[in-house]
């Protein structure tokens, strides 16, 4: 019996130490990558902000001047997002919004998308989505310039029964055979838009915390 | 090691015991991201890296592993390894990063790397295992480099997209596009496509065999009856 229970210990015991010497290798590689990856993480979202959000609207540092965004019903999001506002000269040019298609023919769509502080979209781009690829997926660049009819377009062009693809008496094109994945997009980036004019001197006021070095 | 050993260590991995096509381990991260060349390269060789690294630190150490848990302690160090290549492919190549997505981290199921530690490596010295796990892990990379090119022409018309993904935004220029106004064969895209594409493999892999296999043997009853002649 007694055998059994050292025995049994010895094993114990050098699992342990196996599991001491994984947890420092990783926990050290942890340590030396973290900043590489929150830059790169950064780099690739500031890229995606670039394609909808031109440079000359904007003169600050867009990544830095976030908001969060609760859960809304309007931009389909269960849960709180990032917005990113850009300003030229200080003044309130655009805002970089999250929003979610949940009715597309694979489930979500998320989406990003810039509205100018008219009103008007600057650009709208998917971010993933789970449509068939092939026949629903031109909504995503290169596969198609699809996403690119967004761009210009506002509430105050276009009323709200417009809002829709042209098979259902809208103004957006849509490619036959692949009606629901458009069709879901128009809706969320129209629900998107009524969340901007319902929020939008919140979403342009200047964050409460003071700029570093006043403190 | 004599070189003998060395070419036998790769003969076998790469043609006779190919993991890919012929133990037919690792299935899953085959048949999924084998769409394009670059994806299933780049995926094959962050495997052989975890299966040369896993081999070679394994093997040193097999005689301190008690037998009972020696099966929790290769999957540790497996799994160790993977996580270090997945936030080395996070910091330094995000975009494969994303495209590669959940298939990084399932190296570790990958049977193929845990089949080499227990059948070669937790019985043969330090060199040979990592020459084991690397040559393995190359014939699954082959695999890979072969079925995603088969599916990318035949989907998309053509070769090594995205490789701007892995090499950064310079080499965007190298993709060729092998048949110009292409508009695409859904199936060799979607899973089917893969299980057709593996299963041409499979069957050149043994048609080869096959001759050769016949080749000797008319080889050898050819010498016998010059012999036979002869005498």
């Amino acid at each position: 019996m007694k055998r059994i229970a050292r025995s049994t210990l010895q094993t114990a015991a050098n699992l342990i130490f196996f599991a001491l010497i994984a947890t420092a290798v990783l926990s050290s590689t942890y340590y030396l990558t973290r900043d590489t990856i929150a830059q790169s993480v950064e780099r690739a979202k500031l890229k995606l902000v670039m394609q909808i959000a031109p440079a000359e609207l904007f003169d600050n540092d867009i990544m830095r001047d976030k908001l969060d965004i609760p859960a809304s019903e309007l931009l389909g999001t269960t849960d709180t997002t990032t917005a990113y506002r850009a300003r030229l000269k200080g003044e309130p040019s655009a805002v970089v919004l999250e929003a979610i298609a949940p009715d597309g023919y694979g489930g979500n769509i998320s989406l990003i998308l810039a509205v100018r502080a008219s009103g008007e979209l600057a650009g709208v781009r998917v971010v993933s989505h789970k449509e068939t690829p092939g026949l629903g997926d031109y909504i995503e660049l290169p596969k198609g310039p699809w996403i690119k009819g967004f761009d210009g377009k506002s509430r105050a062009a276009y009323k709200d029964a417009d809002w829709k693809v042209k098979k259902d008496g809208g103004q957006f094109d849509y490619m036959a055979g692949a009606t629901i994945t458009p069709r879901a997009v128009v809706k969320a980036v129209h629900k998107a838009l009524i969340y901007f004019d319902e929020n939008r001197d919140r979403l342009f006021a200047e964050t409460a915390e003071e700029p570093e070095g006043l403190k | 090691m004599t070189f003998q050993e060395i070419k036998d260590i790769f003969y076998n991995a790469v043609w006779k015991q190919n993991p890919g096509i012929v133990q037919l381990l690792g299935l899953c991260p085959l048949l999924a991201v084998s769409s394009t060349v670059v994806n299933g390269v780049s995926l094959g060789l962050a495997t052989t890296l975890v299966m040369t690294v896993s081999s070679g630190t394994i093997a040193p150490i097999r005689n301190y592993i008690p037998n009972e848990i020696r099966i929790p302690v290769f999957i540790l160090i497996i799994a160790v390894l993977v996580t270090v290549v997945q936030y080395l492919m996070n910091a330094y190549m995000y975009g494969l990063f994303i495209v590669l997505g959940i298939f990084i981290p399932l190296i570790v199921t990958n049977c193929i790397v845990l089949a080499r530690v227990e059948a070669f490596a937790s019985r043969n010295a330090a060199l040979p295992s990592a020459l084991d796990g690397m040559a393995m892990g190359l014939g699954l990379t082959a695999v890979l480099g072969v079925l995603g090119a088969m599916r990318e022409v035949i989907g998309k018309g053509t070769l090594f997209s995205g490789i701007d993904l892995a090499l950064g935004d310079g080499a965007k220029s190298w993709v060729l596009h092998v048949i110009p106004d292409y508009h695409g064969f859904l199936i060799a895209i979607l899973p089917p496509g893969a299980f057709i594409g593996l299963g041409l493999l499979i069957a050149a892999h043994n048609w080869f065999n096959l001759r050769a296999a016949a080749r000797r043997k008319a080889a050898t009853t050819e010498s016998a009856a010059s012999a036979s002649v002869a005498a």
